[in-house]
């Protein structure tokens, strides 16, 4: 595995660099490809969800099952696309695109209350009931100017979360 | 009133399966005296905290590093180096390596020729038996030893068979057990291999004593714990070495140590191994090559160098629990061997967490949650 950076020829750095938007160096994009031999290690050029819950710190980690959703069979420069958005280098709007094509589970470009229970039901688990989830985000919907029966678009979610200090980045280790 | 962000937050890591249920801390950055900030619709999208987990978990995790094995680094060829290798190829397969397998041979045969007699003939006088044994088992090491060309030193005071005492030590590879035997016999608890690996645990171990285990069956820890106490409980026993890993790690992590061999209610005695990655890399990656292959890789290196610390015997403090005392123990063999350490139980290898785990962070955003109802309710 040591060799990796040798099968990643210029070409494709600079392919994958490309497909990201720029989001990641060269030298982030090929620590990200040994990243991504050492988890693939069926070597079918994609990692399965298998190998993504061998990682512990991940399998631990709520919302899992959904990211698996979004990472199901990607290659690598559609690995590297994803991770984009936690790149430093890549704007609000781009984040909080991903924010909502994780609550978008059915990609119609609306994401409405159950969608938003769904979610939330991940967080919360058994922990508190369905009925006490309804009321909360019933709530804070209406607070925040919707009702249960809206359906919020992307534009929403600017609105919502743009104002926020949203922090949503990620290391890559470059050795 | 405060303005505070509200946010919901997962509790952080430091997570174990052994560990009670850690106290959630939830940041919703007020005092007491102040009522919580009511969430707000923005705090209940704002996945971000647990997004951010999962994508550094994707990026980089510090429970595969521990199983990283090092690649040895390619070396740039050039007229005078790739010859040079060239030799150095020859010389450690064709020269060392039948070398050191006649002496493999040549110490079995001695063994073997020796244990077997020594083991029937002697049937009836028992103490005598086990001390021939156990000196044939030290040869024998020493001779497995010889076949990898292994350096070894040993820092601090050899261990003395007294009662009530256990030895615990970090985990790389199977030789772990090889090169702390060539010192001293000690009786050993291990998990039972197939093939000719498991032959030989089987005969050699039973005269030094062995205790068995299995990982995949869950009821094991129980008797396990039964066998561990009856050992040390009985006498004429050579004391126990224990890797309380569970697993083989790289070399320059530790995993969680295991609280089995630390609630016995006798003195441990920590040892320290550490390899030298410069002659060959001894960790046993078993998730990439049988044992055969591991051996086969150590007699064709150059050497097989380490060092060995018996650090001071320790026992349990009042008031400490069993995993503190177990904590304590990794932190002084990791600090003497130059390990880092990682939170993680080694058993993660081969399965899943435990629900507890991630129950753990959806308990705390539940609870900030329900402060939302009962903000209401007021």
């Amino acid at each position: 595995m040591g060799n990796t950076s040798s099968m990643l020829t210029q070409y494709d750095i600079e392919e994958v660099q490309e497909h990201c938007k720029h989001a990641f160096s060269q030298q982030e994009i090929v620590s990200l490809y040994q990243r991504f031999c050492q988890l693939d290690r069926s070597g079918g050029g994609f990692i399965s969800a298998d190998e993504f819950l061998s990682v512990p710190e991940f399998a631990v980690n709520p919302l899992s099952q959904r990211l698996l959703r979004m990472l199901d069979g990607l290659n690598f420069k559609e690995f590297v696309a994803f991770l984009s958005a936690f790149s430093p280098h890549v704007s609000l709007q781009q984040k909080i695109e991903f924010i909502f094509k994780l609550y978008d589970s059915d990609s119609n470009g609306k994401v409405a209350f159950h969608d938003m229970l769904d979610v939330l039901r991940d967080l919360t688990g058994q922990f508190i009931s369905e009925q006490q989830r309804e009321q909360v985000l019933t709530e804070v919907l209406e607070e925040a100017g919707y009702t249960k029966d809206s359906m919020l678009v992307l534009s929403d979610f600017v609105k919502i979360l743009g104002s926020s200090d949203l922090k949503m980045e990620v290391e890559v280790p470059v050795d | 009133m405060a303005r505070t962000s509200g946010k919901l937050r997962s509790s952080s890591s430091g997570l174990f399966s052994d560990r009670p249920e850690v106290e959630d801390h939830l940041s919703l950055g007020c005092s007491v005296s102040e009522p919580p900030p009511k969430l707000q619709l923005r705090d209940l999208l704002d996945i971000t905290p647990s997004l951010t987990e999962a994508a550094g978990a994707i990026v980089d995790d510090s429970f595969t590093r521990c199983f990283k094995s090092n690649p040895p680094e390619p070396w740039n060829w050039n007229a005078y180096l790739f010859p040079l290798w060239c030799f150095g190829v020859v010389v450690r397969y064709l020269i060392l390596f039948p070398l050191r397998a006649t002496v493999l041979a040549i110490g079995w045969i001695v063994f073997l020729s020796s244990f077997i007699p020594v083991h029937f003939l002697l049937k009836g006088h028992g103490t005598l038996r086990k001390k021939i044994e156990r000196g044939l088992v030290e040869l024998m090491c020493s001779f497995f030893v010889a076949s990898w060309t292994g350096v070894i030193k040993y820092h601090g005071p050899r261990p003395s068979m007294r009662p009530k005492q256990v030895f615990v030590a970090n985990h790389t590879s199977m030789i772990d057990f090889i090169v702390l035997e060539q010192m001293t016999a000690f009786a050993l608890i291990m998990q039972k291999h197939p093939g000719w690996v498991g032959l030989v645990q089987r005969i050699i171990l039973e005269s030094v004593g062995g205790i068995w285990f299995n990982r995949s069956e869950a009821k094991d820890r129980e008797a396990v714990a039964k066998k561990l106490k009856d050992h040390i409980e009985g006498t004429g026993n050579n004391s126990l070495l224990i890797f309380p890993e569970g697993t083989c790690v790289n070399n320059n992590y530790t995993v969680m140590f295991k609280k089995g061999a630390f609630e016995l209610g006798c003195t441990v005695c920590p040892v320290a191994i550490k390899y030298n990655k410069i002659f060959v890399d001894a960790f046993w990656n078993s998730r990439k090559q049988s044992f055969t292959k591991h051996l086969l890789q150590l007699m064709t290196s150059w050497a097989v160098v380490c060092n060995v610390w018996y650090l001071e015997p320790q026992t349990i403090r009042p008031g400490e629990t069993p995993i503190e005392f177990a904590e304590r123990v990794r932190d002084a063999i990791s600090k003497r061997a130059g390990l880092k350490k990682v939170p993680w139980d080694g058993y993660l290898k081969y399965s899943r967490p435990s629900p507890k785990q991630m129950e753990e962070k959806q308990q705390s955003y539940a609870a900030a949650m329900l402060q939302t109802l009962e903000v209401d309710a007021k």
